[in-house]
């Protein structure tokens, strides 16, 4: 996994509501047995007709935010399915993080398996960063994971929260399954009392 | 000792490991993958060379991709991509060795409805899949939730999850339902009271009067829609009916096993003082059948009440209203029961069981869907179909000119062949609504079986209740 320091981006603004992780990466393309190469279809029927063709007023088909590394997006972004395919999507486009006021749970926990910050802040803070988002090219967006800052065009900071071993895993780019295979012995002890315990199981 | 939520006794006795800032290992009992969400993380065990730890606690099954048409049977599955991740889920359970139910199985179907029906999923568990409806075996007061294939992996590799506990939620329906109201109109309910993030960072406990006097198949369609709710996982305490369910399934425990694990169910349920984080009480004589006529599960309505107005809303919801009528092809104070249907699903992981089944057949005997309608139901798994065909249900469904296909996901999320047009509008007893959801444009309203069954025969959306 990548490591998460600090990005200074162009933020795109989808101010919606509930975005699903249908709408992110549609069922279509959950049929691959590989993790890269999704980011062509991220947002897919939002941002394509039937024919392939663009929609010219979807966000990201806009000059200006085409490069985008960061989403400011509406109130609990990622909700629906587990598919782990919405962050690989959003990371292989090219977006590094997502601001928003809530995330469902499962999506919130996918993207930091894959270097993407998924930022909480208030709605009046996420309300100043949709508007300097939607500035589009001349507004680069500074989040710092280190010292939990969200930076405005304007240098206007946000402080955000962030659970302390999500944020050192995001920043050292650990692999969670090496870091669980040190305690093993802790898993050994408990499978054998819970044997013991619940002998059906 | 302090009071305990249900969810605290079952977390309590799966921690393998805690650090010092509350991170823990949560032990696994049931491990349940199918074809869609796993193929990367069998293919990173491979590229570590890492190994399945617990293979007999692991379980799998192909459910979203498979062809529910009779051609399947042959073996074949005509989409290129479909048939490869089918195949490589073949290929992951004989390379690892883990129980497996292939595609013609009998035994085969949605992986929520094979996991109880084999005996897999027993009280006190915890359970994962990476698949959000995994809050199903929450009926059986297991701790049962969605993850992502990067967990799968580490469930695969590890038989833990690295979690954090979530806080305590109380959702409690009172009293008793009236007739023609179901557990799906009970879970709909809640979730328009709450919305769609009304649980989230909640593990959910469903309980009073109305949710006791519902069967196990009607909790598992409660605790399946947890996750629309916003909750990774919904629990309902074990009883009587949960161990009259599990009892001789092949996979529960017998004999003096059974005693045992007897004894420690009846142990879980929550104690007398507990503390709850947020509580909702409904009336259960207060739900009436609903219907969504939005693009969000939370776009919930008695089948009785007119589309809503964008300005009824506020912030941020206005804007997704509009949206949502406009891609629904609505009207503001357009009855409900006007909205012409073209198709019916009867199937999912929230409504494939064959008491589901029965309810929708009980609507439909001797009657015929209105002419041009196309209507199927797809079973929740082979024994699903199997018991439908022996009672006589399928007849009933086939008489009327319901379409009677083999076990899996479907239409819910249209990764097979079966899927709605630009346009279509379905009545379905799926759980999501969502743009696109059902296939490109397609436009979907969520209902309980018999509801789905009374909108056949009208061909519009219909209040049960004047059918019965």
């Amino acid at each position: 996994m990548d490591k998460f320091t600090q990005i200074s981006g162009i933020a795109a603004p989808m101010p919606l509501v509930n975005i699903d992780t249908d709408m992110i990466i549609p069922k279509q393309f959950l049929k691959t047995i590989k993790r890269s190469g999704l980011g062509k279809n991220l947002f897919d029927e939002m941002r394509f007709d039937r024919d392939g063709k663009e929609n010219p007023d979807f966000v990201l088909n806009k000059p200006q935010y085409r490069q985008a590394q960061i989403l400011v997006a509406g109130d609990n972004f990622g909700c629906g399915s587990s598919r782990e395919h919405a962050p690989w999507a959003l990371l292989d486009f090219g977006i590094r993080a997502v601001i928003s006021t809530s995330y469902a749970d499962i999506f919130y926990n996918n993207c930091f398996k894959n270097g993407i910050l998924p930022i909480v802040l208030p709605p009046e803070a996420v309300a100043v960063l949709m508007k300097d988002a939607e500035k589009g090219a001349n507004a680069r967006i500074e989040v710092d994971l280190e010292n939990q800052t969200v930076t405005a065009s304007d240098g206007e900071a946000f402080h955000f929260e962030i659970d302390a071993f999500k944020k050192h895993c995001l920043l050292n780019g650990l692999d969670d399954i090496g870091l669980t295979m040190e305690k093993a012995a802790s898993i050994d002890t408990f499978e054998a009392s819970a044997a013991a315990a619940r002998p059906w199981v | 000792m302090s009071p305990k939520t249900l969810y605290d006794k079952i977390w309590d006795a799966h921690v393998a490991h805690e650090s010092d800032d509350g991170t823990c290992l949560l032990y696994i009992d049931r491990h349940l993958v199918h074809e869609v969400t796993s193929p990367q993380a069998f293919e990173g065990l491979r590229m570590t060379g890492r190994k399945v730890r617990a293979p007999e606690k692991t379980i799998a099954v192909p459910d979203h991709n498979v062809p529910t048409t009779l051609e399947r049977l042959e073996g074949i599955i005509s989409n290129e991509e479909g048939r490869i991740q089918v195949e490589a889920l073949d290929k992951n359970a004989k390379d690892f060795g883990i129980h497996y139910y292939p595609m013609n199985d009998l035994r085969q179907g949605i992986v929520h409805i094979v996991g109880p029906e084999q005996g897999w999923t027993l009280p006190g568990m915890t359970v994962v899949c990476g698949d959000s409806h995994t809050a199903t075996h929450g009926a059986f007061g297991a701790l049962a939730h969605g993850i992502g294939t990067s967990e799968v992996e580490h469930v695969l590799a590890t038989q833990t999850l690295i979690q954090k506990k979530s806080k305590n939620m109380k959702v409690e329906i009172t009293g008793k339902l009236r007739p023609g109201v179901t557990a799906k109109d009970i879970t709909l309910a809640v979730i328009g009271a709450t919305g769609t993030a009304g649980g989230t960072g909640y593990v959910i406990e469903y309980c009073g009067e109305a949710i006791r006097d519902l069967s196990m198949e009607g909790r598992m369609t409660v605790c399946n829609m947890a996750i629309e709710g916003g909750a990774r996982a919904g629990l309902i305490a074990p009883d009587e009916k949960t161990y009259t369910y599990v009892k001789g399934r092949p996979h529960a425990p017998k004999g003096a096993d059974w005693d045992k694990a007897l004894e420690w169910w009846k142990t879980l349920y929550t104690d007398e003082g507990a503390q709850w984080d947020k509580a909702i009480t409904l009336k259960g004589e207060d739900i009436q059948p609903v219907v969504t006529w939005g693009t969000s599960p939370e776009d919930v309505l008695p089948i009785t009440a007119t589309v809503p107005a964008p300005e009824s809303f506020t912030g941020g919801k206005v804007e997704a209203v509009k949206r949502a009528l406009d891609y629904m092809g609505l009207t503001p104070g357009q009855k409900l029961t006007d909205i012409q249907i073209d198709t019916v699903f009867i199937g999912s992981c929230t409504n494939g069981r064959i008491e589901d089944l029965r309810a929708a057949a009980a609507i439909v005997k001797g009657k015929k869907i209105k002419d041009g309608m196309r209507a199927m139901v797809v079973p929740g798994s082979g024994l699903v179909r199997k018991q439908a065909e022996e009672e006589g249900i399928a007849q009933i469904f086939t008489d009327a000119g319901f379409e009677w296909r083999l076990a899996g996901c479907s239409m819910c999320l249209a990764m097979n062949p079966d899927q709605l047009a630009p346009g279509e509008r379905c009545a379905s007893t799926s759980n999501r609504n969502y743009e696109g959801r059902q296939g490109y444009k397609g436009r979907t309203h969520l209902v309980s079986p018999a509801m789905a069954a009374a909108a056949a025969i009208t061909g519009h959306l219909t209040d049960v209740r004047e059918m019965m």
